[in-house]
């Protein structure tokens, strides 16, 4: 069980109150238009999948309701960091 | 080879099973073969034995990391259905249903396929539209099926609650007498019994750690104990780490990787001699022909490699259970485990031609990849031995999360299995 720190909450909270919603920073491209089929595809379905550190995007959907930033182990489950959505994570991934 | 049949069981008691031949051999392997197979799991296995047996390909080498079979082929639930809502997805699964149904004849080797049903309950109005929407594609598509009210499933699994008292009354199901369970262990031997038996080497202990590509075609893999192995072709059939072969090959795929977990009990006289799953409650049951109830539950809502699964995810799915079950409510539990599933965003598997010339992928069946596993190997057989993806296999291209011919089957595929 994750207890996780919501930054918004200020508070350590159980797994349960919140839900994992995939990669995090993930940019919408400024011209969708331009894209190609590959790269719009890209966009939308292809995710990092690492055996390692995350940066994820994560919901206090039972609280706050807010959103936020993680940076997780996937292998050690490992809890690195949690930092707002608009920060930069300290911790570096091998992607 | 010997052929198992129930006079050779007699012949053996009499000196108490002591000269029953190898399974399969234990070779080394050759410096080339016209098929390289990585990933010893059902489906690589199956894949192995229908390239040797019904396409004439028998230079053909299956190289595992671990043991045959060790990976999520044997930590499955087992159940095995083919009503699937798409078209594409239908004749693929049912394809699968064909073979499962003289699977044992054809192998020589009991998979204890076992079909007693499956009912898929609904608890919602819309359940009950997406399950007669279901079920009416499946009949257009050949696969059996019908739509039962709650005194009809009362009299299938008369254990059941299905009084209105409960928080999600059941309002009816699907059912597909077809489907069923079969035992996960037995269908990798039978298949890597009946590869061997044709000339495929299994290659167990061996790790491919490199893939060799040049000029853009593959000629071969490097592994951790035997060197470079050539080959003509490849087909990587590696469920969870189909990812980190794909990067091998300098291309990516669109899976995830997350836990699915599932759970058995005590072993208990026969109470439940069908299958029982809920997409809305989100749990399901059978009991296996050892006695013990096997429970599976979802995956966990975010990436992972940590092969255990978290607990809110389990206790949600025993409440479940004893929601639709009172009378389990005592059992106790033996046994909980977890897999890596290598999830699709359209819940449909990836069976495909790759950027790389002569190097063929099967991965992504996520969750519920185990009923496929005879029809997953033939069509990735024959188009293995052809060069050419089949029919079946054609809709399941990588590139189609390139060009948008996406098969969304979350609704089908439902509950994680
Ligand atoms: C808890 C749970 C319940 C499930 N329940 C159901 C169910 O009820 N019904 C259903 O249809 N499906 C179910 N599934 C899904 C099903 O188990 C899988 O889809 C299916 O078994 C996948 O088979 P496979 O042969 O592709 O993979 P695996 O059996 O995982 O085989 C892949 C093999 O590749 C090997 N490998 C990996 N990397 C390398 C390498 N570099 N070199 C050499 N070898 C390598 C691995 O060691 C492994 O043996 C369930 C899964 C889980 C985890
Ligand atoms: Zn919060």
């Amino acid at each position: 069980m994750f207890h996780i720190y919501c930054p918004h909450c200020g508070e350590y909270r159980e797994e349960e109150e919140f839900h994992a919603k995939g990669q995090a920073h993930i940019a919408r491209p400024l011209d969708p238009e331009a894209c190609s089929d590959k790269e719009w595809g890209e966009y939308l379905f292809f995710r990092k999948n690492p055996r390692g550190l995350h940066h994820e995007l994560w919901v206090h959907a039972a609280g706050c309701r807010k959103f936020f930033n993680v940076t997780r182990d996937t292998q050690t489950y490992e809890i690195k960091e949690v930092y707002k959505i608009g920060e930069q994570p300290s911790f570096v991934t091998e992607e | 080879m010997q052929k198992y049949s129930g006079f050779g069981l007699f012949k053996h008691s009499l000196n108490h099973h002591e000269d029953w031949q190898r399974a399969w051999r234990n070779p080394t392997p050759k410096k080339k073969y016209d098929v390289i197979i990585v990933g010893g799991g059902g489906h690589g296995l199956a894949t192995a034995y229908y390239l040797a047996k019904q396409f004439g390909v028998t230079n053909v080498a299956v190289i595992e990391k671990g043991y045959l079979g060790g990976g999520n082929t044997a930590r499955n639930t087992t159940i095995v259905r083919s009503n699937y809502l798409w078209d594409e997805a239908a004749h693929l699964y049912e394809h699968a249903m064909k073979l499962w149904e003289g699977l044992s004849q054809d192998l020589n080797y009991n998979v204890m396929f076992s079909q007693r049903g499956v009912l898929n309950l609904g608890h919602t109005l819309q359940d009950m539209r997406d399950i007669e929407r279901r079920v009416n594609a499946n009949r257009l598509n050949g696969v059996d099926g019908e739509v039962l009210d709650p005194k009809q499933i009362k009299e299938i699994v008369p254990h059941m609650d299905c009084s209105e008292n409960t928080r999600y009354p059941i309002m009816g199901a699907s059912w597909q007498p077809r489907g069923g369970v079969a035992r996960h262990d037995a269908v990798a031997w039978g298949f890597a019994r009946g590869a061997d038996m044709h000339g495929v080497d299994l290659i167990q202990q061996t790790e491919v750690t490199d893939l060799i590509i040049e000029d853009g075609t593959i000629t071969g893999v490097k592994t951790n104990r035997y060197g470079e192995i050539k080959a003509d072709r490849v087909g990587c059939v590696v469920a969870g780490n189909s990812g980190v072969l794909a990067k091998m090959a300098g291309f990516e795929l669109p899976l995830e990787s997350h836990p699915l977990q599932a759970l058995v009990s005590e072993p208990i006289k026969p109470i439940l001699d069908t299958v029982v799953m809920s997409n809305h409650v989100h749990g399901y049951v059978s009991q296996s022909d050892k006695g013990d109830l096997v429970i599976g539950a979802g995956i966990d809502g975010y990436n992972g490699y940590g092969q255990r699964g978290s607990f809110p995810t389990i206790e949600h799915t025993v409440q479940a259970i004893v929601e639709l079950f009172p009378i389990f409510s005592r059992v106790r539990m033996n046994r909980q485990w977890g897999g890596i599933v290598d999830t699709c965003p359209d819940a449909c598997p990836i069976i495909s031609e790759t950027p790389v010339k002569n190097l063929f992928f099967n991965c992504g069946w996520g969750t519920g990849g185990f009923k496929a596993t005879p029809g997953s190997g033939n069509v990735f057989a024959a188009s293995l031995a052809k060069g050419e993806m089949h029919e079946l296999a054609k809709p399941f291209s990588m590139f189609r999360f390139h060009n948008g011919a996406l098969i969304d089957e979350h609704g089908a595929a439902g509950v994680a299995h």
